[in-house]
């Protein structure tokens, strides 16, 4: 087995694409960076990989250089965060329409204006719909599990899709916590041998990449993401099941923690969750019996499973660590509504913004939610839908 | 590695990669252009595509005109793309998975060059990928429908510049792209023209064999934004070389040498008086237009004796 480590988000990731060894990675550091791809340059320069890296102009081009290396046919990484993410936003369909699985790592910040470069989910719910996988990481363990098993998944035959792997900006990716690696040989071993699909560097087979497609054909390749979308929970599945083997961890499309036999419950992403979890378990000890919902695969969300694990709960209380401007709810709480729209009895809803731009999440926020949940619960009656906590009036 | 002759004879023995039955409009500059600078490889060559003419019409699902890899991706980022591509080629070359040897060519218009995807070209030459960016010129958004582009000659009429009865058509310089490319300290820099065959063709081989990231800017009418006949690309492009607004020379290890010295120096007027494009600078209240664009031309083409002169000494 490997070993026990105490490392920041940022070392952890790095440490597991160093151990993936991927082919080529290409970096940009817009504003906010994080350390991640320095440690990776670190390990290029240093001869610890055999990655070529690409030191971009910006993060379109690194994208738009991850787009080129992966057709070429390889084993293709980058990160990111907030700022960075955005300025790929044209690409990010690119990568996914041309169904290149790169695998890329993002350090959740807010966006700007106004400037912030703090913790919260705006960029990766700015991505949500570009045609990625998105797998959400709670701490610096599932980030660093998340991004070794993102590769078999997005590489998986079946899929052949870019993915992201999320984590909470500072409070994961610069905060120090006790983690297991696994062996080098163990990570190796696990996403295996990449094989090219179609690679451009087969110059005996010369494919064309990115061709126009008008009203005649477009519709259809949309209709064909669509389709791969929905095999993703199954290799998902599949691929957690093999990592259990070696890592001994379960994973699964969501968490949930106390939730089977609970009137309220929260759905939460990410860090948070973690602080919502002792508060449940005080609600516990009360005899309150209080659950949670932790999504992991976020993108393509697990509808029908998350719609079936909460169906039974009376009222139920959806966190967002971002707001969608316009709608009618934070981007979460929508998904979540869907995946309970379909069930004739189903939780009274209610959405919460909090802990924007770094805004500390607090266990006293925790417990004001599932004390309001309480009273739904008992009274059916509910006073505001969507509200902003842990914010001045 | 054995070197095909620079003649028709021979050149018409190798493959054409950019097949026929593409839909690039009748009498288009830029099929030529590529079809030379292919033609011009001894090496198996790996492309990228900017978004515009030659792209939409060259890979239309499910047909392409490509008989090498190629890719398209963005309009702004065929350099880019183009470096991912040859670094996973170092990649896989360095791991023993990959041994031939293959090159790496950009093509881009002037929009994609010279402005949108100006910043992804500089950011790629300084990394030093070894490839080829070849901008095919033909001085605005062709594509899109003529718009103007930092690439527009002073004075022309484009759609989003047009010769009104205030402003009479673009009244900037276009910028010097293959200045500010040489200017990057990269090893070779060029302008070509499908009018001298022979002289493009030779560029595309010598910029082939030298190592590191090379640029070339290969000038390719357009009859529909130039409104000139369908039939004159290879008579306009070689009246831009021969009135010298756009001459053929090279950058080399930041040397510069002018390839083709026109016999005699022609007026721009010549250039200038096919395209409908000019037309209105050749009205009597314009007539400070055609001054200003000789002047200018002279002034470059002063310049750019001055600099070869420089290097020859050098």
């Amino acid at each position: 087995m490997g070993k026990v480590v105490a490392v920041t988000g940022n070392e952890a990731v790095a440490e597991a694409l160093r151990q993936v060894n991927p082919d080529v990675c290409a970096a940009y550091p817009i504003t906010p960076q994080t350390d991640m791809m320095q440690r990776f340059g670190s390990f290029v320069n240093n001869g610890k990989v055999k990655t070529e890296i690409i030191l971009t102009e910006s993060e379109h081009s690194s994208m738009s250089a991850c787009v080129g290396a992966s057709a070429a046919g390889g084993r293709v990484i980058t990160a990111t965060s907030s700022q960075g993410l955005a300025l790929m936003f044209e690409i990010l369909f690119i990568a996914s329409g041309t169904r290149l699985p790169i695998i890329m790592p993002v350090v959740n910040r807010a966006l700007s204006a106004p400037l912030n470069i703090h913790g919260d989910h705006s960029d990766a719910m700015g991505a949500r719909d570009a045609g990625w996988i998105q797998l959400w990481s709670e701490n610096t363990q599932e980030a660093y599990d998340n991004t070794i098993q993102a590769f078999r998944i997005a590489e998986h035959p079946d899929i052949r899709l870019p993915a992201m792997v999320c984590l909470d900006g500072f409070i994961i990716s610069h905060s120090i916590e006790r983690i297991e690696y696994l062996d080098d040989n163990e990570v190796s071993n696990f996403v295996g041998e990449y094989k090219p699909v179609n690679p451009m560097l087969d110059i005996e087979h010369p494919v064309s990449y990115g061709p126009l497609i008008l009203p005649d054909y477009y519709m259809e390749f949309r209709k064909a993401h669509d389709a791969v979308m929905s095999k993703v929970s199954k290799v998902v599945l599949d691929v957690a099941k093999d990592f259990e083997k070696i890592s001994g961890r379960k994973y699964g499309l969501f968490e949930t923690y106390r939730l089977e036999d609970a009137d309220i419950g929260i759905v939460i992403l990410n860090s948070a969750a973690g602080t919502t979890k002792d508060v449940i378990d005080e609600f516990r000890e009360k005899g309150i019996k209080a659950g949670l919902l932790k999504p992991r695969l976020y993108r393509p969300f697990p509808y029908k499973e998350i719609g079936e694990a909460l169906k039974h709960l009376k009222a139920v209380c959806v966190l967002d660590r971002a707001d969608a401007f316009g709608a009618s709810h934070g981007p979460l709480y929508i998904d979540i509504a869907s995946s309970l729209y379909p069930y004739e009895k189903r939780p009274i809803l209610i959405n919460k913004i909090y802990g924007l731009g770094g805004r500390d999440y607090m266990p006293g926020h925790a417990e004001l939610v599932l004390n309001e949940l309480v009273e739904i619960a008992k009274t059916g009656k509910i006073n505001v839908v969507k509200e902003y906590i842990g914010v001045r009036e | 590695m054995a070197t095909t002759p620079l003649t028709l004879r021979e050149l018409s023995k190798k493959e054409v990669l950019l097949t026929a039955g593409h839909r690039m409009c009748s009498g288009c500059g830029a099929p030529p252009v590529v079809k030379m600078v292919l033609l011009a490889s001894e090496y198996p060559v790996v492309a990228a595509n900017a978004t515009g003419c030659l792209e939409v019409c060259t890979c239309i699902s499910e047909y392409t005109a490509w008989k090498i890899p190629w890719i398209h991706s963005a309009f702004e980022n065929a350099a880019a793309t183009i470096a991912g591509v040859e670094t996973m080629y170092r990649s896989l070359k360095k791991q023993g998975k990959i041994d031939k040897e293959i090159k790496f060519i950009a093509f881009g218009g002037d929009g994609g060059t010279y402005d949108i995807g100006f910043q992804s070209l500089s950011g790629a030459m300084e990394r030093g990928h070894d490839m080829l960016y070849i901008c095919y010129d033909n001085g605005a958004y062709m594509n899109t429908g003529i718009q103007r582009s930092s690439a527009t000659p002073f004075g022309a009429d484009t759609t989003t510049c047009p010769a009104g009865s205030v402003v009479p058509g673009k009244l900037q310089k276009r910028k010097d792209i293959t200045k500010i490319m040489a200017a990057h300290g990269i090893p070779y820099a060029a302008q070509a023209s499908p009018s001298h065959w022979q002289d493009l063709m030779k560029k595309v081989k010598k910029a082939l064999e030298i190592k590191g990231p090379k640029f070339m800017n290969i000038i390719a009418p357009c009859n529909r934004g130039w409104r000139s006949a369908t039939d004159d690309a290879i008579l306009l492009s070689r009246l831009a070389v021969e009135t010298c607004y756009f001459p053929l020379y090279e950058v080399e290890n930041g040397a510069t040498k002018i390839t083709v010295t026109p016999r005699e120096k022609k007026p721009l007027v010549d250039f200038l008086k096919p395209q409908g494009r000019f037309k209105h600078m050749f009205a009597p209240e314009n007539e400070w237009m055609l001054k200003q664009a000789q002047e200018d031309v002279d002034k470059e083409w002063e310049k750019l004796q001055r600099e070869a002169k420089a290097s020859e000494v050098s």
